[in-house]
């Protein structure tokens, strides 16, 4: 069983998930534990270690880091270890498919799909689905189920939190008519 | 109306979403509580509001902070109410919510019952799969009773999507309801042979973990894993199959020698390229035992000599498994394991150490430690410092000390531990002094001056500040040195030692024992002045004595201040008896008189309740209600038994008071108003980084720290080798002296018998003295099993057929209309008439299902007796179609007119050779149970004038069925019928039978042989019967969405076949309810005088019916997955529909 999927970075801002129930204080308190454990571990050095008081000292914190995020799946004894550290890299393979390159910043804004991406991998704590393929047809058409859902309602909102999101570069405030040149403003990208 | 909306949506679109409410945190990083509590006030407004969107939009927002850590337990009611969104966007937003911060205690869980059943029988798939994620995050005994029945009726929907899903989810109801499990199992055994490798994939994930709590109950699965494992291709599944197998093998040895090839055949055939390693670990690592593994370890070897951390970690990890098996194996590789401590990754140390405990023996022990030592000593961290030093104390004390051979050694190993600064585990090292000294006698002495000079030390009374700390090898110390005074070497020194003004700043409970172990010092002082003849030495220590009690007289801790007054006054009172010349000596010391013994932990459990002793009992009648009453009667039982060990006011005291706590808890837990304490999980995580923050005392080691007249542990390790070599050297010369007398006399002996273990005996005579236990008390690991374990309720044995009483709770009434009376099944037809256009009716029968739910809460609402009617009607809907036919008695021959009830059913024949009055009638029903077992009910009736015992009832078993027998009973012998039968009596009878295909009719033939006993004597008679097993009888009542249906039919692989009956008047809807009830079928859907029905055979076949009716004739078509099986029900049917 898996007991508790944790995604921090490297300050140990949390994104997470966990399967066993535990009071909001105690879950803080195991992230800021198991970020204790896991980040003081050097890069080359196994992906495993042995859990902290919180989660159960018998059970087995089984990690990867990548760039800025760690991921850290919290397991019991009946999970094997390479399949774990496996599932990690399809969980982390199927987020980039899901948000195109994916980086810290879509995982905090986007906390929500991180969730939904999860579910169609693990369920319960019990591994769901381990072939990649399949959980992104999945989230496909679920995603465009719910947009379905939106439909014409939703364009506005769409369309306002597009404008949010983009990121108005600096407009040049003085063009120098005399200059023959103008600055041609970047546009900003949709993306 | 429409211009509200599109308002509502503008409005909408400047709330804050998610992706504001992450961006508005970023951008107030100073002042982060403060803009989330204003946010969660907006979102409180939010939830106000009608608008199901807007609330969405806030319970969202509520999940993210909810991972922020923030408690959103007040907004459960708005969750359910997102989840009962309509919308799927909605929707998922709540159970994702739910699934977040829902838990056992949320009270408002039980109101979603039906939102969640609802959700279930959603026609979209993805409503039931939200559904069923959310609720497998937060399933509770009631919602897994509740749902049980609709998870499993979603385990075999035509999705694979759903099926996986609800597969995975039966194991979470499963803890949380475990009667399900029987009922269910079969339907899950069945998805592990299913089309869809993820479901396949969940359905092993469920049963290994089943499997891994109790195996023994699941070796009947063993044939169809091993198929699994040879034809699956999926790492996963393979993975978990191989760990299954690790935990059954135990179990089966046999298992373990047919492994070993498909096992190398898997090692092989992923052997090319990086996958390679993983797949070794991966089967090394589950290989746990009972296989003959020696190649295995062997290719452990290369796999850690250079590879990476990950794989050098699953090695040791798979040879910490291979060590409980084949010790042997893994020793040769002790130099790459002591080689693993040095590795700089914590992890990978740990493991080492792991499996060094596993590797000690007699020969190698002082040894390991020794490279053990030598690491406490450079090791960095705190933590694993510790780790070292339990793990040194582990393999030391393991077994009972038996891998010991001297304990001088150990004692001044446990010395030299003592100097670890800001370790935790001061207590531990204590604990083994006291136990050493106490259970090895000839010890005593040695260990005495070695505590003596730990008192003396100053280094440990420095660290007195720390909890746990090393200051507690104090308490074993004094202890020690006060129990065993006459060994003493210098009394007056260590008396000085014990008194010094420092020791009143070590812990309280730690001068407790100080106190009163001075006493015990001072008693044998006495003595020896006394014997001695110095009166002045006598009196000069009782006066050093009244002089430095007095600092203890003043300690704020009660213990010691209670102790160290009272001993005050009884020096004081000795004082004035020495200055009278009164020899006192004889009786100080008749204070401390008597041997004390060590007692085993669980000996006061196994005291035996003496005879004439009912502890629950009153003696005396409680006079209010109050709890504390309760534990009356046993309290006095404990005073009885302390009195049994020897009473020593310092051990006992500790002991009265924590028994005394413990007897309070469990007071405190048997008082349902008492809030139960359990340990914070604020406190335990405070004393782990506490430990870091004591700045720890830099000891120069390169001055070795030698307290005067401490001997090194390194000086025993040479010692004992000398020791050894001159034990080997006499042994060699004893050998060689048999040899030549061998040699005389016959060949040599092939291999020199090796130096084992056993040839070392020990430096001095050692006795372990066992812990005491009372008589006839045998210690076992019983009392260690949790009672609250969860798993322990799914220790289950599932190869028992299934009883009635097993079945799952039906609430829904779809389900159970189809096999009620025909009359009642018109109910829902008849609502659905008259409509044609198919998506008109889809609503249609959906209302009805609100109305039918509707009703069902009216029920729930309604009085108790009613509950209990519906209760009983579940129960009759369970057993199913039993109508048990009474025969007219006094027929001499009972007319086996055969009745299409569906069950497999005896004929009872004509009863030959009836010379008696016929005893009795057989009338048989039947159910089904698990998937290839059929239960056969068979009710007696005794219509004679004699009573009817010895039953047995025989059947020739066919090649297809079988009956169930008793184990060890030859095909050949009868199965007894488990009662007797008094004249006029009836009884029923349960027979369970196996069978192999089900696409055809079967008859058995049988032979109930009887005793009949009457006035006149006993006879023995017989009664030949047939059982007759229906096609349709291996039809479960399974219902089918038409969407699903027409999937089904288009899917092109059901073969047809059709049937006609003409001549019939019946009514169609009398009709259906017939074909329902004797055939298990249930309707679809119904347009006019058409109607498309499904059934489903236990074996998986797919059934599908269209049955029609023109004037006077009814035709029906079918599809199955199964021709022959098809045609056979249709030919029963044939004869159901010709009777009407």
């Amino acid at each position: 069983m898996i007991k508790a999927i944790l995604i921090f970075n490297n300050h140990g801002k949390p994104r997470l998930k966990f399967y066993q129930p535990y009071s909001e204080d105690t879950q803080q308190q195991i992230i800021r534990e198991t970020f204790h454990l896991v980040s003081k571990r050097d890069e080359n050095v196994c992906n495993f270690r042995e859990g902290g008081l919180l989660i159960g000292g018998s059970d087995n914190l089984i990690y990867r880091h990548y760039e800025t995020l760690y991921f850290v799946f919290c397991v019991d004894s009946s999970e094997n270890e390479l399949g774990i550290l496996d599932l990690i890299q399809v969980f982390v393979k199927t987020l980039d498919k899901c948000f195109e390159n994916v980086c810290e910043l879509d995982l905090i804004f986007h906390a929500d799909k991180v969730h939904n991406t999860l579910a169609e991998m693990v369920m319960g704590g019990m591994v769901l689905e381990t072939n990649m393929n399949e959980i992104v047809t999945q989230i496909d058409i679920q995603n465009k189920l719910e947009k379905s859902e939106a439909g014409l309602a939703g364009a506005p909102a769409r369309a306002v939190s597009a404008v949010k999101n983009m990121n108005l570069p600096e407009i040049p405030r003085n063009i120098n008519i005399g200059d023959i040149s103008i600055k041609v403003p970047n546009l900003p990208s949709f993306k | 109306m429409a211009l509200k909306m599109v308002k509502g949506s503008i409005d909408r679109m400047f709330d804050k979403n998610l992706q504001d409410l992450v961006r508005g945190i970023r951008n107030h990083k100073e002042d982060e509580a403060k803009y989330i509590s204003q946010c969660i006030d907006e979102i409180k407004q939010e939830l106000k509001q009608d608008n199901i969107a807007v609330k969405a939009n806030a319970v969202c927002k509520l999940t993210y902070l909810q991972m922020l850590g923030y408690d959103i337990s007040w907004a459960a009611f708005n969750i359910i109410e997102v989840m009962s969104a309509s919308k799927f966007t909605f929707k998922r937003i709540g159970y994702l919510a739910a699934s977040q911060s829902f838990h056992e205690g949320t009270d408002v869980i039980m109101l979603t019952t039906n939102q969640i059943r609802k959700d279930l029988s959603s026609p979209s798939q993805y409503d039931t799969g939200v559904a069923l994620t959310g609720l497998s995050c937060f399933v509770t005994p009631d919602l897994a009773r509740d749902l049980a029945n609709d998870i499993m009726t979603l385990m075999s929907h035509t999705k694979p999507y759903i099926r996986k899903k609800a597969v995975l989810i039966m194991y979470k109801v499963f803890l949380k309801y475990p009667e399900s499990l029987r009922p269910a199992f079969p339907r899950l055994k069945e998805k592990l042979e299913d089309p869809d490798p993820g479901v396949q994939s969940a359905a092993v994930n469920v049963i290994c973990e089943l499997a891994r709590r109790n195996p023994k109950n699941y070796l009947s699965l063993a044939p169809l894993f091993f198929k699994l494992m040879t034809s699956s291709t999926n790492n996963w599944v393979l993975i978990k199959i191989i760990k299954l197998f690790g935990a059954l093998t135990p179990l089966e040895p046999r298992l373990g020698k047919k492994l070993i090839e498909p096992l190398t055949n898997l090692i092989h055939s992923v052997g090319a390229g990086r996958g390679a390693d993983r797949a070794v670990s991966a089967v090394l690592i589950s290989l746990s035992s009972g296989m003959p593994n020696h190649s295995a370890s062997i290719q452990v070897r290369p796999a850690r000599a250079g590879a990476s951390p990950p794989l050098k970690y699953l090695g040791l990890l798979a040879m910490s498994k291979i060590l409980k098996t084949h010790p042997k194996s893994v020793q040769s590789h002790k130099d790459l394991i002591l080689q693993c401590l040095d590795d700089k990754d914590e992890s990978i140390r740990l493991r080492a150490l792991d499996l060094l405990y596993g590797m000690v023996s007699k020969k190698n022990l002082m040894e390991i430690v020794k490279k053990l030592m030598t690491h406490v000593d450079k090791a960095e961290g705190t933590t694993y410092r510790d780790e070292l030093l339990t793990k040194i104390i582990d393999i030391c004390s393991q077994s009972n000390y038996q891998y010991i051979t001297n304990f001088e050694w150990y004692i001044s190993i446990l010395v030299e531990l003592t100097r670890l600064e800001g370790t935790r585990h001061g207590h531990l090292i204590a604990a083994q002094m006291l136990d050493v000294a106490i259970r090895v006698k000839a010890i005593r002495k040695f260990a005495v001056s070695q505590m003596s000079s730990l008192l003396d030390s100053a280094h440990l009374l420095a660290s007195s500040t720390q909890r746990n700390g090393i200051c507690e090898v104090l308490y074993a110390a004094a202890w020690i040195c006060g129990e065993f005074s006459e060994h003493l070497q210098e009394p007056h020194h260590t008396l000085e030692a014990m008194l010094r003004p420092k020791v009143t700043t070590l812990p309280g409970h730690i001068q407790a024992v100080y106190v009163q172990n001075v006493v015990k010092l001072y008693a044998s002082i006495l003595q020896q002045k006394e014997q001695a003849g110095e009166a002045e030495g006598a009196q000069a220590v009782t006066q050093l004595m009244v002089d430095r009690l007095p600092q203890f007289v003043q300690s704020a801790d009660l213990e010691v201040q209670e102790r160290a007054s009272c001993i005050l006054q009884l020096v004081k009172h000795i004082q004035k008896l020495q200055a009278k010349d009164v020899p006192v000596a004889e009786e100080v010391s008749a204070l401390f008189a008597g041997e004390l013994n060590p007692v085993a932990p669980k000996a006061q459990k196994k005291v035996p309740v003496p005879e004439g002793l009912d502890l629950d009992a009153w003696i005396n009648e409680p006079l209010s209600d109050s709890e504390s009453e309760d534990e009356r009667p046993r309290a006095v039982f404990h005073e009885e038994e302390q009195r049994r060990p020897k009473h020593r006011p310092s051990e006992a005291d500790e002991e009265e008071l924590a028994r005394r706590r413990e007897a309070r808890k469990q007071e405190q837990a048997n008082n349902p108003f008492y809030i139960k304490s359990s340990p914070s999980p604020q406190k335990r995580y405070q004393d782990t980084p506490g430990v870091e923050h004591i700045p720890v005392v830099q000891i120069d080691l390169s001055v070795p720290l030698k307290v005067p007249g401490l001997p090194m542990s390194d000086q025993y390790v040479k010692l004992e080798e000398e020791r050894r070599h001159q034990q080997k050297l006499e042994k060699d010369k004893r050998r060689k002296k048999r040899k030549e007398k061998e040699r005389k006399g016959k060949r040599r002996h092939g291999s020199l018998p090796t130096e084992s273990d056993e040839d070392i005996a020990p430096a001095q005579q050692v006795d372990i003295v066992t812990e005491e236990m009372p008589e006839n008390a045998l210690p076992s690991d019983e009392d260690d099993k949790d009672p609250n374990d969860p798993y322990r309720a799914l220790d289950i044995d599932l190869d028992k057929p299934l009883a009635d009483s097993e079945k799952l709770p039906i609430q829904k009434h779809r389900n159970a209309e189809t096999s009620k009376s025909p009359e009642k099944e018109d109910v829902p037809v008849a609502e659905k008439k008259s409509k044609k256009p198919k998506k008109k009716e889809k609503k249609h029968k959906e209302k009805g299902r609100d109305k039918e739910k509707k009703k069902e809460k009216e029920k729930k609402k309604s009085p108790k007796p009613r509950k209990k009617k519906h209760k009983k009607e579940k129960e009759e809907r369970s057993k199913g179609r039993k109508k048990s036919k009474k025969q007219p008695p006094g027929s001499g021959e009972v007319a086996g007119e055969p009745v299409h009830n569906g069950a497999p059913e005896e004929e009872p024949l004509p009863v030959r050779g009836t010379s008696a009055p016929p005893p009795h009638t057989c009338d048989v029903r039947g159910s089904l149970q698990e998937d290839s077992q059929v239960t056969v009910a068979i009710v007696l009736e005794n219509r004679s004038s004699s009573v009817l015992k010895g039953m047995e009832l025989s059947v020739l078993d066919s090649l297809n069925a079988r009956m169930t027998r008793p184990q060890g009973s030859s095909v050949h012998d009868g199965v007894p019928v488990p009662f007797q039968l008094p004249p006029g009596v009836s009884n029923e009878a349960q027979f369970v039978f196996t069978i192999q295909s089900i696409v055809m009719a079967q008859k058995l033939k049988g032979t109930l042989s009887f005793i009949a006993k009457n006035d006149e004597g006993a006879t023995q008679e017989k009664l030949d019967f047939r059982l007759h097993f229906s096609c349709s009888s291996y039809l479960i009542t399974t219902p089918c969405y038409s969407d699903a249906f027409a999937k089904l039919l288009e899917s092109g692989d059901l073969s047809m076949s059709s049937v006609k009956v003409d001549g019939i008047r019946m009514s169609f809807q009398n009709l259906l309810a017939k074909i329902c009830f004797h055939h298990h079928f249930s309707v679809v859907e119904r347009v006019d005088s058409c109607a498309s029905m499904y059934s489903r055979s236990i074996q998986g076949h797919h059934v599908c019916l269209l049955v029609k009716k023109g004037e006077n004739s009814v035709s029906v078509d079918g599809k199955c997955s199964d021709s022959t099986l098809l045609s056979n029900l249709l030919e029963e049917m044939k004869v159901t529909l010709a009777k009407c």
